[in-house]
């Protein structure tokens, strides 16, 4: 579709910014008698906390997913995680799983249950139906307790969100400090060519707006797991 | 139609007369506070960290334009489609043409504040398609009828009483009152409209520019199954929201959640680059991305208030500020509330309109301590109240400024007018009483203080005669 006024709002703009602003530290150190130099925007060292060590980003990725009330579920081997997938299974009751095509997935994710693959295209209702999600990640974030997703990494789009219950399979050297790491390593992965969806998820869905009282599963998954793979 | 201004009167007057929904108000903030300062603690240098914000920003403004091109050529580049709309009725007849064009019946919406502003909604039902806000504030607020509260916490003035009898009436619920049984409820209910939606829209709260990519900030999913489920994902966005790159939103993330909700990160923080590609499942054949000015390029062009365009629309000013508490969002009559609205709605609507919006403000500077991005926000209200005062007078100001100049440059007038002021005082005073008069206004807050027995040219003239009588 044609679009007329493009040109028109760009030209507004350019014409608007031949003027130029005070800077942000120009405008705040107005009062000041001496000059005030620029504010940087180098801005790493001033964020939370990420950890300095594999040690200090695991404990504080596990604190955090504990606040965001995650769970963690800490596993030895993918062998082991396939144990406990199949022990919550047998606890909560779930019979239908969807998963999609990934290494992480084929090991931990049992045949038997013969979930819904969303690679080989699924239906809509027929994903919105089952009992848990299981999907593999691009990295988990210590700072924040965030999963990072992308449509490459977890099977497409709906298949971490639709699901009532989202569970996360990730080895312990995906474990990353800061949330710049974490696009750090989308960059070196990808390059220019990125996936078309990606971002961080950060505990289970959630709302405040009854009453600013917290709620879990809003519309998102109720419950969120992340089965951390040692070896 | 009354004025903006006459409605914000009526508006304030029945916000602040209701002294349990202020209490409820301030109640359901507590919790926010102690929240956001405990997140605030855990940043190494919050102060720093607005800094860095402060200047991000400034830098994409200053390249505004260079910016949306190569934002634009990215999102082409990958099949989608960027519309640059000038107007609200620009941004709605393309959005209408693509549901046209699409057969588009069902439409499934997350919070989008812009569309609020381009009254979005009315325009698409009235085209004959179903509409649903999904974001569960939104969704209150749409069965209500009623505008957002707040642009972050939309129905934060509604009580869970007030939500059973909602649900019961219009989704026809069972009786409950518990705010976890009413989630689910709603829940349940739009379900089935994310799978039955043909499009899905979305706001977006940046725009990733060099990336080509939007992000969208949200806690419960419901903007991820928008764009995940419908053949279509629209975005309306404003022009402003640009920041370079996605490691920016290293910084703007973590900030947008602690000032605005007392989070370390808001649930999902998703960035969208274009429709589906080859490799995947699921996800829309069609991405468009709608940039509205709206005036925006008004602000841009006022070089004094451009840091006003760095907003990310976090709420935090909303939440701290005395005025906000106390007469609420609706007063407002904007798209946006509080500290913000009131700097940005004289220049985006018109000075001569929204004027007083400038003037509700104690200019405590809570806002402007309050603002990640470092925005003059209290500043910049007292130079709009400068600003006002440069426009030109209405008739009855300017007769009541001659009259007032012409008694006091002639004193026997003054004398005479006091004279007779004092002599109808009780008239006055009872015509303060009625609700409605140009006294009133004054009145009906104040007490109209009794006149002095005798005037100080009565005394003056008495003490004069006592001196010559003792000389
Ligand atoms: S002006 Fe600042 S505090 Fe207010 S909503 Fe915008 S970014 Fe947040």
């Amino acid at each position: 579709m044609n679009n007329p006024s493009k040109e028109k709002v760009l030209a507004r703009i350019r014409e608007a910014l031949r003027l130029r602003a005070p800077s942000p530290a120009q405008i705040h150190g107005r009062h000041a008698n001496a000059p005030v130099a620029e504010y940087t925007r180098d801005f790493r060292d001033a964020m939370p906390p990420a950890g300095s060590n594999d040690a200090e980003r695991r404990a504080i990725f596990e604190a955090n997913l504990d606040a965001l009330k995650g769970q963690f579920v800490a596993c030895k081997t993918a062998a082991d995680a396939r144990a406990k997938l199949e022990a919550l299974c047998a606890e909560r009751g779930w019979a239908k799983l969807a998963t999609h095509r990934a290494p992480l997935c084929e090991a931990v994710v049992p045949a038997e249950k013969s979930p819904i693959i969303t690679d080989d295209g699924y239906d809509k209702n027929a994903l919105a139906a089952v009992d848990a999600g299981i999907t593999e990640c691009e990295c988990l974030v210590a700072q924040t307790g965030s999963v990072m997703f992308s449509t490459r990494a977890c099977g497409g789009r709906a298949l971490s969100v639709l699901p009532p219950v989202h569970i996360v399979l990730a080895k312990r050297s995906q474990l990353v400090g800061d949330l710049s790491d974490a696009y750090a390593l989308i960059r070196a992965k990808y390059g220019e060519n990125l996936p078309d969806c990606l971002g961080f998820i950060t505990g289970p869905s959630r709302t405040g707006d009854i009453e600013r009282i917290l709620v879990l599963g809003a519309h998102g998954p109720k419950e969120l797991f992340v089965f951390f793979i040692e070896e | 139609m009354s004025s903006p201004l006459t409605r914000f009167k009526a508006a304030v007057a029945d916000a602040t007369s209701n002294e349990a929904r202020r209490d409820f108000i301030y109640k359901a903030l507590g919790g926010y506070y102690v929240s956001r300062d405990k997140n605030k603690n855990n940043f190494r240098d919050w102060q720093k960290a607005r800094e860095c914000a402060a200047q991000t920003k400034y830098e994409s403004l200053n390249n505004l334009a260079e910016e949306l091109e190569i934002f634009s050529k990215k999102i082409e580049g990958r099949g989608g489609h960027v519309f640059f709309a000038s107007t609200p009725s620009e941004a709605r007849e393309y959005i209408l043409k693509v549901a046209r064009d699409n057969g588009v019946k069902k439409i499934i919406k997350s919070k989008c504040m812009t569309s609020e502003e381009i009254h979005l909604n009315d325009a698409l039902e009235a085209a004959g398609t179903e509409v649903v806000e999904s974001d569960l504030g939104e969704f209150i607020q749409q069965l209500r009828k009623e505008p957002p509260f707040h642009f972050v916490f939309p129905c934060m003035h509604v009580k869970r009483d007030e939500i059973n009898t909602l649900f019961q009436e219009n989704i026809h619920s069972r009786d409950t009152n518990n705010p976890a049984e009413l989630t689910m409820i709603a829940r349940e209910y739009l379900r089935q409209k994310y799978i039955d939606a043909d499009m899905g829209i979305t706001g977006a709260n940046f725009i990733v520019a060099r990336d080509g990519m939007i992000s969208v900030t949200e806690n419960e999913g419901n903007s991820r199954l928008s764009a995940a489920m419908p053949k279509i994902h629209l975005v309306l966005v404003g022009i402003e929201k640009v920041v370079p790159r996605l490691e920016d939103l290293a910084l703007f993330l973590p900030m947008l959640a602690t000032a605005g909700a007392g989070q370390p990160l808001t649930g999902y923080n998703t960035q969208y680059a274009g429709p589906r590609t080859a490799e995947n499942p699921d996800g829309p054949e069609q991405f468009h991305v709608v940039l509205l000015d709206n005036n925006r390029t008004q602000l841009l062009a006022d070089a004094e208030h451009r840091d006003a365009l760095h907003c990310m629309r976090c709420g935090a000013c909303l939440n701290v500020c005395p005025v906000f508490k106390n007469i609420g969002g609706l007063s407002y009559g904007t798209t946006y509330q509080g500290p913000i609205g009131s700097l940005i709605t004289p220049h985006l609507r018109g000075t001569k309109n929204w004027q007083h919006l400038s003037y509700s403000s104690s200019l405590c500077g809570a806002c402007t301590q309050a603002c990640p991005v470092k925005i003059d926000i209290h500043d910049h209200l007292l130079e709009n109240r400068r600003n006002a005062a440069t426009l030109a007078p209405s008739i009855l100001w300017k007769m009541i400024f001659f009259g007032f100049n012409f008694i006091f440059a002639h004193p026997k007038l003054y004398a005479l007018t006091f004279k007779i002021a004092k002599k109808i005082n009780p008239l006055t005073k009872l015509a303060g009483k009625v609700p409605g008069t140009l006294l009133y206004g004054w009145t009906g807050t104040r007490k109209l203080p009794e006149p002095p027995k005798s005037s100080f040219r009565e005394r003056f003239a008495e003490h004069k005669k006592q001196d010559l009588s003792v000389r």
